[in-house]
């Protein structure tokens, strides 16, 4: 069927099988392979890309569902060199060993940050109505949607903290 | 992933009976990945007016394509019926939280690994076939209601502050009609294939909650690791106290078995008594009494006993469990 | 000019901290970095040449039998079904081949047939509905069912174990088990495989590419010369991609007939049935010791389990024969021969399972004898390997003892089950860390050319270890060049082989060739310099020697280049070579549900010299968060009637996810072993893994006072030695 996404700021047009996922319509149709298929069925974050700036699994999105939306992968969110803040922070903090979790793990942690000033709680959140510190646990939960093996976790975490200072987040709260 | 007819409704009076709903399509389409599901026609609903959370008497109505985030996160859902927004926030990850609905929710199937491998005997997959977990690895399965057809769980935590909160589920279809939460999931019996009251052609258009319990809610969840991990048990607590005895409670568990449970013997004990270590282990014991375990998931009771009275003494404020 | 060296002696001379460049060790971002963060490093699944087509694996759904027929598969281009398709994975560093033949099924999801299609979809959906007839045989699948092999290779005993314990003040007795585990990296294995004439290039997610080569060419009966792997980036390895799998075996294969590019990915299920698992082990541990806690006997008896026809057998006791000193000791490794999927290597195979057990074991032994545990293992440090009394390369044991101690705040903690925060019971607890060390052969080029710019080039990968990083560290501390001079090429088998990633041995055997490689560059420069090697300086593109300075362009005409070979000597044998550290952690029990969260975590590791700190400690963090796992959250069940993984996605399998980790502390002990090569540095990849868990599991019990000896504590089986 034909499909149009919205990616990235650029319009494609695809000729594509309804049973094909947005991930895959990323990787396998568009060669743009920023995006990691490492489950495929939601369980690691891989994945992970924005639709209208929000964070989703795109294995589990279908490509002709998510015609209307605006996506965004890593690919939109900086370049080698023109990094956006988080991307320049898992670098100098190593938030990443083999790399293959990590543009998920950016994406993630971008909209994660997003969703604190929304005033989002989580399931660590010490009251519902915040204010909500951004502290080791709080990050953590919020990105436990997204898996890494190499288990760069605590350095993840440290860059996250880091970016949000830059971006007007408190960095030094416990 | 069979093929299927792709087809976006544009109103309720679209859907067809043979049509499969989709709309966060978290679980349908992990499924329907493996082959378990393979519906042949999908109708994508997310674009029907079906969002919203609006007063409804002196309670809520969420609407079934109210995301699993965005509910969490509403100020009234937060303020007055914190319960939920606590399990909506144990499950899942932010990501699909992000994507799945309210209604989808109701309809997640069970993670028993046998139903998840075709190669295995599943009643559920396929009536008749058998149940390969019985005698095989059982961890997230069922110690209330099951059957030796299916012990497979209903996984989801939202559901179980729902039955908690005594909502109600608002269903469209050729004669629209409202059901109880508490009837709506069906124990397996010999009809494990059978999961809920939804029958073709219907459609979950909002969950209706009553007006606001008050009390202390809570909800907790014990899991194999800290995050994004299924239920091995979990609690959702209602506790009203006054004068220092239990005026309300309201308690419904789940990862114990095929719908989130409820026992009103359990709640009837604990109405009007003195909030006490003797109490709270005497309802543990009227919950557990029908409890039975087909396998290594026979841990369970005694977690989820141990869970109940630390839910209990936390609620009651005998305990904070921070 | 190739420069070879076999270690068969001692290095004393600390040229590289004698070179005047200033970068090595310094904790450098990774080269490759801007690369991943923005997801432009592609890894094997990333290319899409010319008329590619998809392929995806049909797998036996018994668990032994035989192949009859394989049905046809609507929709698509082609069922694969060739009796070159291999069984199951190559082990690490195998020269040949793994067993072929996918019509004699030894395990359940053994890989069959592969099915193409012009499409992912129509080929998935075709090889899930595949129609397959058997030829099915009843087999054994629980390690306790079947009389299992002893090897002779791997048993050993001095003095009598049993005597000991008879004998001893103070015994411990116990018997662990811990569950089959899965490397479980990040990038399910994956290949693409393109034909030009008689020649392949294959890209896949591998390890160790020079063997790597030597695997297909056999699997596949064709010359190595007409064989190219690539693997520039791989989605990590942790044991999972050192040898050949079925996925690139097939899509070579189905490439050869269709005259096509073939991509063959597997999903993350068939990652679980088809990579190696850490076998599941029963292990039995006896400490013997005086009133002192001076040890006297110790044995160690293990059951763990492969397929009958792998020769691996996890070497789950391999550290405990040079750990402590004892008079009386044994070790026995047994084997079942069983249908579950193939065994082989997961991160630090033996240490991993073997020292956490071993750990705990010491544990209770300090209880015991009422000995602080840190204590206990300081009275028993051996000053020579026992049995052999050949002396250790180096030993940091004490110091990472001691000085993990005084970091961590050892002396706060108190006695079990007497820290409690509400709901919550906390406990501190700590092990050892022990590794073996090994070097493997292995070759890099080097070339500097007139501009200055030096390029790297050997068929080593980097798997997320920080192989791009240190090696041009290396060679930009040896030809005294800013790192931006310098540009590092991996992962392709035109290069150098090179030793490949695999048992913490990458770094130093990869990082001696490229240390050779640029010696060899350094002469040529000295004899243009007219000076001797060593009194050649290089720094910032410049030679000096005495008093004569001249920028590297006026040395060369053209291009120098220099070839490094490092080969293993005398010191394997001469010494007893490990690195060596300590674990610390505090953890909180919930007094309830069970539930337990590591509150704080330590480890201080010595390997030798450190190349890059910054990447050194991630290795660490991501050993020590593998100990989390194993400690508390990671089991891959077995179906007790046909042994099929239970656990095989990424929900049931539960590697620890952020919130399971605090911020963990990494502490390096200054170190240069001077028998390991002239880097002196050792393998780092694994230690952090050794006993990891031990720390944990240890603090579970200072904390509630419950002993988990059937792995991972899970909430149920914490809360079934919990009181009401």
């Amino acid at each position: 069927m034909q499909i149009t996404l919205h990616l990235n700021g650029a319009t494609h047009d695809l000729d594509l099988d309804p049973r094909t996922t947005l991930l895959d319509a990323l990787r396998h149709h568009l060669g743009m392979t920023g995006t990691k298929k490492g489950c495929d069925h939601g369980q690691c974050g891989a994945c992970t890309v924005l639709m209208d700036g929000r964070r989703i699994n795109a294995c589990l999105t279908l490509a002709c569902m998510a015609q209307d939306a605006r996506i965004t992968t890593i690919e939109g969110l900086g370049s080698p060199d023109r990094l956006s803040p988080l991307q320049q922070q898992f670098l100098d903090h190593d938030g990443f060993q083999c790399g293959y979790c990590t543009p998920g793990q950016i994406c993630s942690a971008t909209a994660m940050l997003e969703e604190i000033e929304a005033g989002w709680p989580s399931h660590v959140s010490e009251n519902l109505d915040g204010p909500f510190e951004l502290s080791h646990a709080e990050i953590a939960e919020r990105m436990s949607g997204n898996l890494c093996r190499c288990a760069a976790y605590a350095n993840i975490v440290a860059a996250i903290r880091q970016a949000a200072g830059t971006t007007g987040w408190r960095e030094d709260a416990a | 992933m069979r093929e299927f007819t792709y087809q976006r409704a544009a109103s309720i009076a679209d859907l067809s009976p043979d049509a499969t709903i989709i709309a966060g399509g978290t679980n349908l389409l992990d499924l329907m990945k493996l082959e378990v599901m393979a519906p042949p026609v999908l109708v994508d609903i997310t674009h029907l007016d079906l969002g919203g959370v609006e007063p409804e008497g002196e309670g809520l109505r969420i609407g079934a394509l109210v995301r699993n985030s965005d509910l969490a996160a509403h100020p009234v859902i937060r303020r007055d019926y914190p319960v939920l927004s606590r399990a909506l926030l144990a499950g899942a990850s932010g990501q699909l939280r992000n994507m799945a609905t309210t209604g989808g929710n109701l309809m997640q199937r069970t993670r028993c690994p046998y139903f998840y491998d075709r190669r295995m005997a599943c009643n559920k997959r396929d009536p008749g076939a058998g149940c390969a977990a019985i005698g095989g690895v059982t961890r997230n399965h069922a110690i209330l209601g099951a059957s030796d057809h299916c012990i497979a769980t209903y996984p989801g935590d939202m559901a179980v502050a729902l039955r908690a909160l005594d909502a109600v589920v608002e269903i469209d279809g050729p004669a629209p009609r409202k059901v109880p939460l508490s009837d709506f999931h069906l124990l397996p019996g010999n009809t494990p294939h059978v999961e809920t009251v939804l029958e073709p052609g219907e459609i979950i258009t909002a969950v209706i909650l009553p007006a606001p319990p008050g009390g202390q809610h809570r909800y907790r969840k014990v899991r194999d690791r800290a995050s994004y991990a299924f239920a091995l048990v979990s609690v959702a607590a209602v506790i009203g106290t006054e004068d220092g005895r239990i005026s309300h409670a309201a308690l419904a568990f789940g990862g114990v078995a095929a719908k989130p449970w409820r026992d009103p013997d359990v709640e009837a004990l604990l109405k009007g008594s003195e909030p006490s270590d003797a109490l709270f282990r005497e309802a543990a014991e009227i919950l557990l009494r029908p409890a039975r375990g087909w396998g290594e998931h026979q841990f369970k009771i005694p977690l989820l006993r141990r869970a109940l009275i630390a839910t209990l003494r936390d609620a009651t404020g005998m305990e904070t469990a921070a | 000019m190739t420069r070879h060296l076999r270690v068969d002696g001692p290095n004393h001379d600390d040229r590289l901290d004698h070179m005047a460049q200033g970068i090595l060790g310094q904790p450098l971002n990774r080269l490759e970095g801007p690369l991943k963060v923005t997801g432009l490093a592609a890894y094997a699944a990333e290319a899409r040449p010319m008329n590619m087509v998809y392929g995806v694996l049909v797998q036996a759904s018994v668990p032994a039998g035989k192949v009859l027929e394989v049905g046809d598969a609507p929709g698509a281009l082609a069922v694969i079904h060739d009796k070159r398709m291999v069984r199951y994975a190559a082990q690490g560093m195998d020269q040949k081949g793994p067993t072929s033949g996918p019509d004699q099924i030894e395990y359940m999801g053994q890989a069959i047939a592969l099915v193409v299609a012009e499409s992912f979809e129509t080929a998935r959906h075709a090889a899930q509905n595949i129609a397959v007839r058997y030829k099915t045989a009843s087999v054994p699948v629980e390690p306790e069912a079947v009389k299992p092999e002893l090897p002779p290779k791997k048993q050993s005993a001095a003095g009598n174990v049993d005597k000991a314990m008879q004998d001893a003040a103070v015994t411990v007795d116990r018997v662990w088990q811990t569950p089959s585990h899965m490397s479980a990296a990040m990038e399910p294995h994956a290949a693409i495989a393109e034909w030009d004439g008689d020649h392949v290039t294959i890209r896949a997610a591998l390890q160790m590419l020079s063997s790597n080569r030597k695997q297909m060419a056999d699997a596949l009966g064709i010359k190595e010369q007409n064989l190219r792997l690539l693997s520039p980036y791989v989605g990590g390895g942790f044991g999972s991609k050192l040898g050949i799998n079925a996925e690139a075996v097939a899509a070579a294969i189905a490439a050869k007939k269709l005259g096509r590019p073939v991509m063959v990915a597997m999903t993350r299920q068939q990652v679980f049935d088809l990579a190696h698992r850490r076998s599941e082990t029963r292990q039995r541990i006896r400490l013997a010791c005086d009133s002192d806690g001076r040890l006297t006997g110790i044995g160690h008896e293990v059951l763990v389990s492969n397929l009958p026809s792998s020769e691996f057998v996890e070497p789950v006791a391999q550290a405990t024969p040079f750990t402590y000193q004892a008079a009386h000791r044994q070790v026995v490794h047994a084997v079942a021969r069983i249908h579950r999927g193939c065994a082989g290597s997961v991160r630090a195979p033996g240490e991993a399972v073997g020292v956490t057990v071993f750990e705990c074991a010491m544990d209770e032994l300090a209880e015991a004898t009422g000995i602080d545990p840190v204590e206990l293992r300081l009275r028993n440090i051996p000053d020579v390997e026992p049995t052999t009394d050949r002396p250790f390369s180096s030993h940091k044991l004490a110091e990472a003892l001691r000085e993990g101690a005084r970091l961590f705040g050892w002396s706060n903690r108190k006695p079990a089950g007497q820290r409690v925060e509400g709901e919550w019971m906390i406990g501190m607890g700590m092990a050892a860390a022990v590794r073996v060390n090994m070097l493997v052969e292995s070759r890099a080029r080097v070339t500097l050319n007139q501009d200055g710019h030096a390029i790297v080039e050997t068929d080593m990968t980097d798997i997320g270890t920080g192989t791009y990083t240190i090696l041009g560290q290396l060679a930009a501390e040896m030809l005294g060049l800013p790192m931006e001079r310098v540009e590092v090429r991996l992962g392709d088998t035109n290069f150098p082989p090179a030793s490949g990633s695999g048992g913490s041995f990458g770094a130093a055997s990869s990082g001696n060739s490229v240390y050779l490689a640029c010696e060899e560059i350094r002469s040529q420069i000295a004899r243009a310099m007219s000076c001797d090697e060593v009194d050649l300086t290089l720094q910032d593109g410049m030679a000096r020697a005495g008093n004569v300075a001249r920028p590297l362009s006026d040395l060369i005409d053209g291009q120098i280049s220099g070839e490094g070979h490092l080969q293993p000597g005398k010191t394997e044998k001469s010494h007893r070579q490990a690195t060596w550290g300590s674990h610390w952690a505090e953890v909180a029990v919930n007094r309830w549900t069970g539930e337990v969260r590591v509150r704080r975590m330590m480890g201080v590791f010595a390997c030798g010299r450190v190349l890059n700190e910054k990447t050194a400690r991630s290795q660490c963090l991501g050993g020590m968060t593998f100990g989390i796992g194993i400690a508390l959250t990671e089991a891959m069940e077995h179906d007790p009637r046909d042994g099929h993984a239970v656990s095989r996605d990424l929900a049931e399998y539960h590697i620890p996810t952020h919130a399971d980790v605090p911020a963990l502390e990494v502490h390096f002990l200054p170190e240069r072993d001077a028998y390991v090569g002239p880097l002196q540095a050792k393998g780092l990849g694994e230690l952090g893994i050794c006993g990891a868990g031990a720390a944990v599991l240890n603090a579970v019990h200072n904390a509630c006072g419950v002993r988990v000896r059937q792995l991972p504590a899970t909430p149920d089986k914490i809360v079934a030695g919990l009181e009401d």
